[in-house]
């Protein structure tokens, strides 16, 4: 039911922003004719970086992409196809000035296609070098709408926050109902404020009563039970957390400790929490949330991947690996529909995958038959899951 | 009930504040150096512990003996590495060099025990029911409280009866004066060092029990805090830490529940600001009028 | 005597002068030719914006004697309200350089007022205890800016405070198409990118301007006198508030002109960016170009700035061999035998009062 829905919604805003996309000022030339006809000539070696923050704090989530993506350019060119690619990987510490740097070091030696950066921040700031200097972007798993706004060769592969928030708070009042929610959210980082902010607006809309609101920044990131115990006083039976699944995991171990049991609701970014060393998945018991990814799916490709990471990095993969591992094999599949061939620049590459973004179909890890709109968005359907004994489970 | 609550949160908190800022506010008090990289020794220790426990299958009073036995020589050896060639250069200098050393902890543990977070399996874990189930007390809190005072009551002995505490006083007096009466100024900072790194270690410990996760900038902001705990309390004084800390840990609870958890920080900081106006050396600290 | 010192501080002032224009010319040049690589070229404005937080940061702590840690918050306040001036103006003044003067002017202005409100308690503390007053400042801020949700539209400024942390850019009222500047936590994002390697450049030498003739001023000879001794200089009757404050608030809007170069230079700025980490970098700059010493500061900002790039090759191992070489440096700078050594090359002294 849940996912029907969402497809409408994702097909309308599709067809919304390709009308609007038409009367645009980029050249886009007939699908119709480049596409079929192109897409024996691409080949060649193709330059790919990417960029994360591989040291300081979201180090978590920079190393996870550089992993995934190098998963996947190994498996290209071990397959031997007519595109091969040479990576690199830049360290941007999650921060705009240095991902700038690491775009434009990058570019130094000579990339192609882009697939990076890693956090929000940074990617906003590169999307901007990388609008004016006419290089593809495809973010993992930079998910403000923000990051692509008013560009058009930036893309995405994870969900935008609205589309994630909006999602929860559909889920929330369709399923739970009479649900009162407390949202304890992240207030200095802007995928947890950005997804707040528009769940709060749908929950409004839907008449999904919020009973408490809690914040914390990285600097008060250590203790969470003043904000559990006001949610509980607050009569909260539903805990909403779109934040990163490091604080989550002290949240639950904390109410835990108070006997606080409500229903906690995550996001994307709660993906990860069971494959954290020493976690007690008894504590994540019943938790929901929406996830694009699971390392515990039993499709060959998931499988594949997740023992090919555990072998060369010896983690269970999350979603930001998953979704990078998505992203090169999603920019393979745009240069293969555009005809590119190595010998290329990054800006004729740029202009080619720009005209064919939009045609394209994907299979991933992430999504079935990813499909994208003009304005960069990905279309794919989240799943809702449980956790029960450990594991997900479709509710 | 609820502001019972609010308030075993915050002194739990500031206790773990406290016992970071005692350290401190040793080595300040004697060697005369804000050393920054005191949370990341923290965070040693809370990794050694971690291993000990999750990979040796240590039981946890053995595994944070092992922290502070491996805290106590990284703090020996960076002492004598990085700080003793430093002995009569500027004070800033030893200042930078403690930033240079907290990067280069950061960064060694992240590429020993990589960026993914780690669970910390607490030491001890359940809660302690009151009130017919209204409250809770977690036994993380109680064992964090306790090992604040029990440290606090050895620390102030072992400064003042001790032969060592004597000549830590004394190098805190004046270091010159000292070594005249016969004292070695170098093996009592090295001392000194040792100690705050054990105690690093014991905070490491405490500090992922009650919040139980663990990667390496865990120790970058408890520092932080502590440091201005210890500065509150009036640096250098041993009951300042203390008090710095738990009122710290105290007022950052309250700001949290009754003004605006986004603002928390601020608020403490707002705190620390007013205080300071009105006694300029903290609350316990000694003000020592500047001579001519 | 006198005019042969006075002839020998010119002269090392009209050299950094001539340094920092060689430099923008040579930059230039190689620019020109194409023969400066993309990663270089990116970073010359924030190496201009260091140079100047350098320098402004060296009149508090060197010159002044007074130990700041939170000058990353003066660039922050700068860096916002540069962004708001400079959105907000973006069809009253179509002209870039122009607009980017403007929302440095704001930006400096911002930042002083900032500075005259901090510096007025925190100045009336010593050492450490002022060391860490300022670290709470910068605190604070950046705990402020990261509440804080501008928006323009044809009525004007909106401007929001979201302490509950149940507000959003949707609260602020803005009309349809209207301009959203700052979100919160999201920061300033979509800033239109004005800054340009001159105005940095422009930048860099008015610091210097200012910083070098207040040095070498009554006023500057005034702070000095403080710095070395407070109880002496206070007793031939100089006005130990009114000299303090004259450094420390000159030294803000410096930093908030810097800033306000630094947020139009990237078009996504969180306050974040600005955090304690930030403050110490600067303050990193500042001791290993010597105290006092302004030329010191602007090669050791230019130089540390370039450093984490330039070992991108250790990949995994960049900043602990980062680390490593900062320690290195502080120890061999240090160390008695090389300091007489490099001790020939230093025009200005390091004072023995410092505050940590």
């Amino acid at each position: 039911m849940k996912k029907k829905l969402f497809a409408l919604m994702m097909a309308m805003t599709m067809t919304v922003s390709l009308a609007a996309c038409g009367g645009g000022k980029t050249e886009t030339p007939a699908p119709s004719t480049e596409t079929p006809a192109a897409s024996g000539e691409a080949g060649g070696t193709f330059k790919l970086g990417t960029i994360g923050p591989l040291t300081g704090d979201a180090a978590i989530y920079g190393q996870a992409v550089a992993n995934g993506a190098k998963i996947a350019v190994d498996e290209i060119n071990a397959a031997g196809g007519a595109i091969q690619f040479e990576f690199q990987s830049q360290d941007d510490v999650a921060d705009g000035e240095t991902s700038v740097n690491a775009y434009n070091k990058l570019m130094d030696w000579g990339m192609q296609v882009m697939v990076g950066p890693t956090t929000t921040g940074a990617s906003i700031a590169v999307s901007d070098k990388v609008y004016a200097d006419r290089t593809i972007m495809l973010t993992p798993s930079a998910s403000s709408p923000d990051v692509t706004a008013g560009k058009d060769n930036v893309f995405q592969v994870c969900f935008t926050d609205p589309n994630q928030g909006t999602g929860s708070a559909d889920y929330i009042s369709d399923n739970m109902t009479g649900a009162k929610v407390a949202v304890i959210y992240r207030n200095d980082d802007a995928y947890s404020q950005g997804i707040r902010d528009t769940f709060v607006a749908e929950a409004a809309a839907k008449g999904l009563e919020v009973v408490y609101e809690g914040t914390f920044t990285a600097d008060t990131s250590t203790d969470f039970s003043v904000q559990l115990t006001a949610a509980q006083s607050a009569g909260a039976d539903t805990v909403f957390l779109p934040i990163y699944y490091q604080p989550a995991s002290v949240i639950l171990t904390q109410a835990a400790a108070m006997n606080y049991a409500p229903t906690f609701f995550g996001v994307d970014g709660m993906d990860g929490i069971l494959t954290m060393e020493g976690f007690d998945n008894s504590l994540a018991e019943g938790v929901m949330l929406l996830t694009p990814f699971s390392a515990d799916a039993e499709d060959a490709r998931t499988q594949n991947f997740v023992k090919a990471y555990q072998a060369a990095y010896g983690d269970i993969p999350n979603q930001f690996a998953a979704d990078a591992y998505d992203g090169v094999y999603i920019m393979k599949a745009a240069l293969e529909a555009a005809g590119c061939t190595a010998d290329m620049s990054s800006a004729d590459i740029c202009e080619a995958v720009v005209s064919v973004m939009t045609t394209i179909s994907v299979d991933g890890l992430t999504g079935q038959g990813m499909t994208w709109s003009a304005d960069g968005a990905v279309s794919k359907a989240p799943m809702a899951v449980v956790i029960k004994d450990g594991v997900y489970v479709t509710p | 009930m609820e502001f019972l609550s609010y308030l075993i949160s915050g002194v739990s908190l500031g206790s773990v504040y406290a016992i970071i800022a005692l350290g401190y506010t040793m080595v300040y008090g004697i060697a005369k150096m804000l050393n920054f990289a005191h949370g990341d020794i923290i965070m040693v220790g809370g990794y050694i512990s971690f291993c000990a426990m999750s990979y040796l299958g240590l039981p946890g009073w053995l595994a944070t003996l092992l922290a502070m036995a491996v805290c106590t020589v990284l703090g020996i050896v960076i002492e004598g590495l990085a700080y003793k060639p430093l002995r009569s250069a500027p004070s800033l200098a030893v200042l930078i060099t403690a930033i240079g050393v907290s990067y280069f902890l950061q960064n060694s543990a992240l590429l020993i025990w990589k960026a993914a977070p780690k669970v910390y399996q607490p030491v001890v874990s359940g809660s302690l029911t009151l009130f017919g189930g209204q409250l809770s007390v977690p036994y993380a809190s109680v064992l964090t409280m306790a090992a604040c005072l029990v440290i606090m009551a050895a620390l102030t002995l072992f400064i003042s009866k001790s032969k060592m505490g004597k000549a830590m006083r004394a190098c805190s007096e004046d270091k010159g004066a000292a070594q005249l009466m016969g004292i070695n100024v170098n093996a009592t900072i090295s001392t000194t060092f040792a100690i705050g790194s054990a105690l690093a270690a014991v905070a490491g410990v405490l500090l992922c029990t009650s919040y139980p996760t663990l990667q390496p900038t865990t120790g970058s902001m408890p520092g932080i805090k502590a440091f201005t705990a210890a500065v509150f309390g009036g640096i250098g004084s041993i009951p300042g830490a203390f008090l710095g800390g738990l009122l710290l840990g105290v007022i950052e609870a309250m700001a949290k529940a009754y003004i605006s958890t986004n603002l928390a920080n601020s608020i403490v900081f707002a705190v620390l600001i007013v205080v300071l106006l009105v006694k300029p050396a903290g609350l316990l600290g000694k003000y020592v009028p500047e001579k001519v | 005597m006198k005019n042969l010192h006075m002839k020998k501080y010119t002269r090392t002032n009209l050299l950094t002068y001539l340094g920092v224009i060689a430099a923008f010319v040579v930059m230039n040049m190689l620019s020109a030719s194409g023969s400066l690589s993309r990663s270089l070229t990116g970073q010359l404005v924030p190496i201009c914006c260091y140079m100047s937080m350098a320098v402004s940061l060296n009149l508090t702590v060197g010159i002044l004697g007074e130990l700041s840690l939170g000058h990353a918050g003066f660039m922050s306040v700068g860096a916002f309200s540069g962004i708001v001036a400079a959105m907000s103006l973006q069809s009253a003044i179509p002209s870039a350089p122009l607009r980017l003067v403007i929302a440095m002017a704001v930006g400096a202005a911002a930042a002083a007022l900032a500075g005259l409100v901090v510096g007025t308690p925190v100045l009336r503390l010593r050492g450490d205890y002022l060391a860490i007053v300022t670290l709470a400042f910068g605190e604070i801020i950046k705990e402020l800016v990261n509440c804080l949700l501008v928006g323009y539209d044809s009525k004007g400024l909106h401007v929001l405070f979201n302490l509950s942390g149940n507000k959003s850019v949707a609260d602020l009222g803005l009309e349809p198409g209207g301009l959203a500047i700052i979100k919160g936590a999201q920061g300033a994002t979509g800033t239109a990118t004005i800054a340009t390697f001159t105005a940095g450049f422009v930048l860099v030498l008015v610091t210097l301007f200012v910083v070098l003739n207040l040095k070498h001023s009554r006023a500057g000879r005034a702070i000095m006198a403080l710095r070395d001794n407070a109880i002496a200089a206070e007793s031939v009757g100089l006005n130990i508030t009114k000299y303090k404050m004259m450094a420390f608030v000159t030294s803000a809007a410096l930093a908030g002109a810097a800033g306000a170069l630094y947020g139009l230079n990237f078009s996504s700025l969180q306050a974040t960016k600005f955090n304690f980490n930030t403050s110490i970098l600067v303050l990193v700059f500042v001791v290993l170009g010597g105290l006092g010493n302004i030329w010191g500061s602007l090669i050791a900002a230019a130089a540390l700035t370039v450093l984490p790039e330039l070992l991108r090759a250790f990949s995994d191992y960049r900043m602990l061999v980062y680390a490593v070489v900062l320690i290195l440096v502080m120890l061999t700078t240090n160390n008695p035998t090389l300091k007489s050594f490099f001790g020939r090359f230093k025009p200005g002294k390091s004072h023995g009062k410092e505050a940590a």
